[in-house]
């Protein structure tokens, strides 16, 4: 097909790289700097989706960020994106694009039936909806919403793209390289502040780009290309293109979604998608420009209506005529730079100004070429169903209420211009408290609220030669207070066409006995009427207003309509817009991807994985790995065809019977050294701990203040004021800053220092019958006997040539010792128990196996310590002192803490001896009772006994201590089962603790 | 995020730290009796305060000690940062 509409050697895009793509399945052609929506209009292609409510066609209504209509579902490289904006989707070969809101096509939709029966969805009705028969929802609104609404359908394979975060400081940083971005970044630059620019489109230049203007003799483009050209040479300058600055956040900071590979076929080996940069500015300038407000008439969503500023961009920067009969409705001078481009390009424009006599020069300009002008004139309604061929036109009166006789005009586009509204979201979302401005009816920038200023047409001032003087000063001025220079930059002469007054007008009335519909919202597909509905049903404030009609509310944020929406509020409430006031701008600006968001902080990714100095071993013997907070723990060794049962089975039944070795590198470790070391652990231990000896270890629990278990572990004293303190896992950190707290704020007179010390040694636990001799043989010149190193004992050896530090602590309850040795010695460690264990019929064993092990001893782990816990609970009750205070002693008073029938840790027992019981199933005295079935008590956690060959859990029951020999029922409604049980005691092995003394 | 000067290492970003609420919040003494209402209000009653507030915060990913940061906690301004034991003016 052809691009008809497409001028020769008009515009920016390359003509020698002709790049082909599919459009709802048809192919076309556009050039390389063409975006989709320039390449589907050089095509002639105006429809491209149908509105979100009524299934309206739609088209292109303007050329960048703030279109409000073009949305299409985008495919490259075998993936595909929703929600993608034409005018800003770059074209590449082969690009392949699809309208949304349509089915089962946009030239045949059947839910543009909607359009015809309007009455069904007016203003807040997903809110009346929501009143009609409930049963209607499910089976009726729901699912048919569902398939009539939505911007197209998210990708549901994994995403392959990479995304990066990057954090950057700098001096200034400027969003927009319109003129006024231009000038400031200079001037900063000059002074050697830096700097960094972004540019949200692929030019750079902004307004620049498309108006006639002059700088320093040179045109608005080219002044801008010198300008980009010597910043990019400056070291102290990043300039970025395709980077969107969409959030002001607090203390300055801004983040920027950068499109590193969205405009190529397919993102570059080793390169992001897109680059999210979080920036810390000094100072922020923001220079983002102002968007053009519509006026609003009769049809004005039919495709070929858009934007004055969009049809003038679309011929200068691609080449591209939106139409070939253009019709030009303008309340001021903006409309007539449109029709003069039109003009000049050989297409005879027809202006109709709102104004009764404007004067300028450009309208001057204008009638000389010959232009067709008609003042007073509006347009009431356009024609055409999927493409305008006609507007309805007509006189209007002085004071706008009063329409002539109608008449109907020829024409294939209708480019309105109801002057321009700044873009102040950013200064806004920095806390910058916004002022209403008469001269030009819109928001700007109030007083700075964080270090940030607002120039240029953002600001409202829309004269060239003021945006490029007060833009040269700010960037100077700024940047003099952070480097100290003060390099002063000659400002270039400016000319410009001095342009009159805008018209304070912004909708068509109705004729009469017409019922037009009159779009404020595009996207949204809000009109007059339902802003008319929702203040006759009583709203009033604008933020709920907003809500109930969705106005603003779309992807766009309203770019397009908030302020025609506040001056209808505030035309039928009688008051004045600023009293009305604007709805909150909040982050981002414009839809950012969640893949930007996100980073790399997926799957494996999304937490640091932490590895101990024998992972390599047990990768090696087939170790199955669980993750145990960011650690990845061996949970058993597979042999053969073993599944996790069997293998742990194996594993717990040889500790029982010979000797087993884990590696217990993960348990936290902790450091403390000082006169005052005794002290600090007799404050936050509930035992007592001043009378510990040298080379003695003891088990101590520690609370929070309100009573709560907070952790538990050994902590040994190595010598007079050295102490070696274990934490579990999963509590390591906490613990550390738990401990800095106390010694830094509540009682700094303690002289002691505590550090982690958990990566500096490698852990090994020996446990199990045999488990002396091969210490023994580890060790052969020390006296490892039940005299030389009783339970709860600690020497130090030497292992081989290694200093050692051996613990006689054990979790698995049998006779057991921990070896630690420097992490760089860790797997030599191993390895050497390994190799004198072999005699012994060592195995290795991982979590579950320990796991099994300390459940039918009854001790606790991280399942009965789970922050709901005090020690009575955990029956930790013999270590907490009646002599002393320590954390969290006064909260223990609590009547709660201290009722009779307080929970306790109990074991339990299925009656058939069969069935294991899934954990968290609740203890229940009635299987069969009504809902809500009073719950006992919980399964805290499960193993199969190895001891005694049948399942046994251990469960946290109301009134425990008294409930043993009772039968209940553990229900697991999850997966549905009803298991008969058996209360006994938590210690199910060796209840006298005999074996870790043997 | 936040940008609170750790009065040991300087500016720094907000992750490196980690929040520890009310900064005014006393400990009762050791082996001091006291009342519920007291310990109640130790452990569990806490203004939530509109406006200036003295908060802990610890550097945990930096210098990790304990700093007293006045923040405002409507609008973030952070006023003043304090060591430990650094008298609060
Ligand atoms: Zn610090």
């Amino acid at each position: 097909m052809s691009q008809d509409f497409r001028l020769e050697s008009v515009g920016l895009v390359n003509r020698d790289k002709k790049l082909s793509f599919k459009f709802n399945g048809k192919k076309y052609f556009g050039y390389e700097g063409d975006t989709l929506a320039s390449a589907l209009l050089a095509n002639g292609v105006h429809l491209v989706g149908r509105s979100f409510k009524y299934h309206r066609p739609r088209g292109f209504f303007g050329a960048g960020v703030d279109e409000p209509y073009a949305i299409v579902q985008l495919y490259r490289n075998n993936e595909t994106e929703p929600n993608i904006k034409a005018t800003e989707q770059e074209l590449f070969e082969g690009l392949e694009a699809k309208s949304v809101n349509c089915w089962p096509s946009v030239n045949f939709d059947i839910g543009a039936i909607n359009n015809f029966l309007k009455i069904f969805l007016p203003a807040g009705f997903y809110y009346k909806t929501f009143m009609w028969p409930k049963s209607f929802w499910y089976r009726i609104y729901e699912p048919f919403i569902r398939k009539a609404a939505g911007l197209g359908v998210a990708s549901t394979k994994h995403d392959k793209e990479r995304y990066e975060h990057k954090y950057e400081y700098c001096d200034l940083l400027i969003a927009g390289s319109g003129p006024s971005g231009l000038s400031s970044a200079y001037a900063a630059a000059k002074n050697g502040a830096k700097v960094i620019l972004a540019e949200d489109k692929p030019r750079f230049g902004g307004s620049l780009l498309t108006d006639d203007v002059n700088i320093g003799n040179q045109s608005g483009k080219d002044w801008a290309e010198g300008i980009v050209a010597e910043l990019k040479t400056m070291p102290n300058v990043v300039v970025k293109n395709r980077s969107q600055i969409f959030g002001y956040y607090d203390h300055n900071m801004l983040v920027m979604s950068e499109k590193v590979s969205d405009h190529l076929p397919k993102t570059k080996k080793y390169h992001p998608n897109k680059r999210l940069w979080y920036i810390r500015a000094k100072e922020v300038l923001i220079s983002s420009g102002s968007i053009e407000r519509p006026i609003v008439f009769g049809n004005n969503d039919t495709p070929g209506v858009m934007l004055s500023s969009a049809a003038k961009e679309y011929l200068k920067v691609y080449g591209v005529l939106v139409g070939k009969n253009p019709l030009i409705f303008t309340n001021n001078d903006s409309g007539y730079e449109t029709a003069i481009e039109f003009q000049k390009h050989g297409v005879q424009p027809t202006v109709l100004d709102s104004r009764k006599n404007p004067e300028s020069e450009i309208i001057d300009e204008a009638k000389s070429l010959g232009i067709n002008i008609k003042n007073s004139y509006v347009v009431v309604a356009a024609q055409g169903y999927k493409k305008v061929k006609s507007a309805d036109v007509a006189s209007i009166s002085d004071d706008k209420k009063q329409l002539g006789k109608i008449e109907n005009i020829k024409c294939d586009c209708i480019c309105v211009s109801g002057f321009w509204t700044p873009s102040i979201h950013l200064a806004s979302q920095s806390g910058n408290k916004t002022k209403f401005k008469e001269e030009i009816d819109a928001f700007v920038p109030g007083i700075s609220k964080q270090q940030e200023t607002t120039l240029g047409a953002a600001n409202g001032v829309f004269s060239l030669e003021e945006t490029l003087q007060t833009s040269f000063a700010k960037g100077g001025e700024l940047s003099k207070k952070i480097t100290d220079n003060d390099n002063k930059v000659s400002i270039p002469n400016v000319v410009e066409k001095k342009s009159s007054k805008h018209d304070k007008f912004w909708c068509v009335p109705l004729p009469a006995g017409k019922n037009y519909k009159r779009f404020l919202d595009f996207q949204n597909d809000v009109a007059v009427s339902d802003i008319e509905i929702a203040l006759r049903e009583g709203y009033r404030s604008i933020e709920h207003v907003k809500r109930y009609t969705t106005l603003g509310m779309a992807t766009d944020q309203g770019k397009t309509s908030n302020l025609n929406g506040l001056q209808l509020v505030s035309e039928i409430e009688n008051k004045v817009v600023p009293a009305v006031g604007h709805t909150t701008f909040r982050p981002p600006y414009t839809p950012i991807s969640i893949g930007a968001i996100v980073g790399r902080e997926v799957g494996k990714h999304s937490k640091p994985t932490r590895k101990s100095p024998m992972h390599a071993w047990h990768e090696k013997n087939n170790a199955v790995f669980v993750d145990a907070g960011v650690w990845l723990r061996p949970r058993y060794y597979k042999r053969g065809n073993e599944n996790l049962f069997e293998g742990s089975k194996r594993e717990a039944k040889n500790v029982r019977t010979n000797v087993g070795v884990c590696d217990v590198t993960t348990l936290g470790k902790i450091d403390i050294k000082g006169p005052d070391a005794a002290e600090l652990l007799n404050r936050v231990y509930t035992n007592a701990w001043l009378k510990l000896p040298v080379g003695k270890a003891r088990y101590g629990v520690m609370l929070r203040e309100d009573g709560i278990v907070m952790d538990d572990g050994t902590t040994t004293r190595i010598s007079e004021n050295h102490y070696h303190m274990t934490t579990t896992t999963a509590q390591a950190a906490n613990v550390l800053s738990h401990l800095e707290y106390y010694l830094q704020l509540v009682w700094p007179e303690l002289n002691v220092n505590v550090v982690s010390a958990t990566e500096q040694w490698a852990g090994a636990a020996i446990a199990g019958p045999k488990s002396r001799v091969v210490l023994q043989k580890l060790f052969p010149n020390l006296d490892v006997s039940n005299e030389g190193l009783p339970f709860m004992g600690y020497m130090e050896g030497d292992l081989f040539g290694v200093k050692a530090r051996i613990f006689r602590i054990s979790f698995s309850g049998e006779l057991a010792y921990e070896v630690n040795v420097e992490s760089d010695y860790g797997n030599f460690m191993w390895e050497k128990i390994m190799e004198v264990g072999e005699e012994y019929e060592i195995q290795p064993y991982g979590t579950e196996a320990l796991s099994t092990l300390r459940i039918e001893m009854g001790h606790v782990a991280g399942s009965e310590l789970d922050g709901r816990t005090i020690p009575y609970d955990n029956s930790l009750e013999g270590l907490v002192s009646k002599k002393k205070d320590f954390i969290g002693k006064r909260s223990l008073q609590r009547s709660a803490f201290t009722a009779k029938d307080r929970q306790k840790i109990v074991g339990v027992v299925p009656l058939d001896k069969k069935t294991s019981i899934p954990e968290g199933s609740h203890l229940v005295k009635d299987d069969k009772a009504p809902l809500p079935n009073p719950k006992l008590g919980h399964i805290s956690a499960s193993c199969w006994s190895v001891e005694y060959d049948n399942p046994f859990s251990l469960a946290i029951l109301k009134d425990g201590k008294n409930m043993i020999g009772e039968k209940l029922f553990a229900m697991s409604p999850l997966k549905n089962k009803v298991i008969p049980v058996e209360i006994v005691s938590s210690h199910y092995v060796d209840p006298k603790g005999e074996r870790v003394r043997s | 995020m936040l940008y609170i000067k750790c009065p040991h290492c300087g500016m720094r970003p907000q992750i490196e730290f980690s929040y520890g609420g009310d900064a005014s919040v006393k400990r009762p003494e050791l082996n001091k009796e006291i009342s519920d209402k007291e310990w109640d209000d130790f452990v569990y009653n806490r203004k939530s305060l509109r406006g200036k507030h003295l908060e802990l915060w610890q550097h945990i990913s930096g210098c990790r000690q304990w700093i007293k940061v006045e923040r405002d906690t409507a609008t973030h301004e952070i006023f003043k940062t304090f060591k430990a034991d650094e008298e609060v003016v």
